[in-house]
């Protein structure tokens, strides 16, 4: 395949398989709504906020897993999708965000800042929020050229410090000794780690032939 | 005689009572999993009977006691009080049990017993969440004889006219409804009476988190969960948190005189 097929095929498809989980719940909480049986059980809010928040987790650590994988494979097609992956990360902390906000508090933002004031966790979410804001706005080829790439980049590395927070966010939220938690923390910091490694070594990627996918 | 246990009327609420499909699919018991849905799934595996609970300390009828001798059918009465879970959700449950103080009175506690400590079931052929260690298995919960004997404390067999399932404790569990759920044990196979505080897991695991009373209180704050409001299953807004859960013209005067938020 070459570089142009990859982009007409794989974008769209990847698009819509990251998709599916957000369009799931947007059907499940539209069959609540209108008192149909759905998938939400007992505690709606409960779920719809779990559900997206691993969903966060997941496109995050895809996110940063695309450099990686790239330099494993020794090609540069993966980094292709990395924007979009990325852009849905993004997509999916707001999906969390709203789930969070506007159905388990229903907008009381006196509520919200208590939570942020009294729970760390809720410190650490909206941090990682906060640092994923800039990198969605910036996402484009024209913000690449108004920042210059060396500014553009070190700004994007921001997400490091979002996959920081979001594991920390998982971890001091459940209660007891739970494994899920430390599975997500732990593939994210192997995920940074490789960074430092490299950052320390051998510098940016470099593929041995760079038109060969 | 599930069915035809009396209604404690003036120890019962009037709120609409939770579903029996939500009181029974949505469990904490991480005995068998920690999701909410993994005792439903995996309770039926837990045998009940035979069931015995061996009664130590200081006590005078120390030794093991079946179901049967614990558990005298016309004592039993329903009552409906309210759950708050310390995770910020809240249920209506109609109960079915024995008033804990008879069945301490029967026992016949020393001078010297001062708390009451009880643990649940930990068998591991039984329970696959056991095989991950939540919490230091066995699950450990206890209370001050005064909160132990008080009228509203509940040994709870049943729900909604039968027998518990096993998810929600079977075959009998502990029901105190001023204090979040984790106080309200479940499956209870040994009951020690102590001079001392006894370990109870939860305060075990986070100290600075879960208190030995545990009573409901909107106004001490938690670092994972709003105390200050509460879903009710079935509501789709929150709603204000109560003193004591709603229990505190009933039970205040046991902690007369404490800082509640220094014995939180």
């Amino acid at each position: 395949m070459t570089t142009a097929q990859i982009r007409i095929f794989g974008k769209p498809i990847l698009f819509f398989m990251l998709s599916l989980p957000a369009l799931w719940l947007t059907v499940q909480w539209a069959l609540y709504f209108s008192g149909e049986p759905n998938g939400l059980g007992i505690n709606p809010q409960e779920i719809s906020n779990r559900f997206s928040g691993r969903w966060t987790l997941r496109m995050l650590i895809l996110a940063l897993a695309v450099s990686p994988f790239a330099a494993l494979i020794n090609k540069p097609w993966p980094l292709m999708f990395r924007r979009m992956v990325g852009l849905f990360a993004f997509f999916y902390v707001t999906v969390h965000l709203g789930s969070y906000l506007g159905l388990d508090l229903a907008l009381d933002f006196s509520a919200l800042w208590r939570d942020i004031m009294e729970r760390v966790y809720i410190l650490f979410g909206v941090g990682a929020f906060l640092c994923l804001l800039p990198l969605a706005a910036t996402s484009t080829k024209g913000w690449i050229k108004r920042l210059g790439a060396p500014r553009w980049k070190a700004l994007h590395r921001l997400v490091y410090m979002a996959g920081l927070l979001a594991a920390l966010h998982f971890l001091f939220l459940v209660k007891g000794n739970r494994l899920e938690p430390k599975i997500y923390a732990a593939i994210i910091a192997a995920l940074l780690l490789w960074r430092l490694y490299r950052s320390l070594g051998s510098g940016p990627i470099k593929f041995g032939d760079s038109h060969l996918l | 005689p599930y069915a035809q246990a009396p209604l404690n009327k003036a120890l019962s609420t009037e709120e609409p009572q939770t579903d029996y499909k939500a009181l029974t699919s949505y469990n904490n018991f991480y005995e068998f999993g920690t999701d909410k849905s993994d005792p439903k799934r995996y309770a039926s595996a837990m045998e009940t009977e035979p069931w015995s609970v061996k009664v130590s300390g200081a006590v005078e009828k120390a030794g093991t006691y079946s179901f049967d001798d614990l558990i005298t059918p016309s004592d039993l009465e329903s009552r409906i009080y309210r759950l708050r879970c310390v995770e910020g959700w809240s249920m209506v449950v109609p109960w079915i049990g024995i008033p804990l103080h008879k069945i301490i009175r029967r026992l016949q506690p020393t001078s010297k017993a001062r708390y009451v400590q009880f643990e649940t079931l930990a068998n591991r052929k039984m329970m696959r969440g056991l095989r991950f260690p939540v919490l230091d298995w066995p699950y450990k919960e206890g209370l001050r004889m005064d909160e132990a004997l008080h009228p509203l404390t509940l040994l709870a067999t049943g729900l909604y006219d039968a027998p518990l399932p096993n998810q929600n404790g079977a075959p009998l569990r502990l029901v105190i409804p001023w204090k979040y759920g984790f106080k309200s044990i479940k499956s209870i196979v040994a009951i020690r009476f102590t001079e001392k505080q006894p370990v109870t897991s939860w305060n075990q695991f986070a100290p600075s988190e879960y208190g030995f009373y545990a009573n409901v209180n909107p106004e001490v704050r938690h670092p994972r969960w709003s105390q200050a409001t509460e879903r009710r299953i079935g509501d789709f807004r929150r709603r204000d948190s109560l003193m004591f859960n709603g229990y505190a013209e009933e039970v205040a005067g046991l902690y007369s005189g404490m800082d509640l938020r220094t014995y939180f």
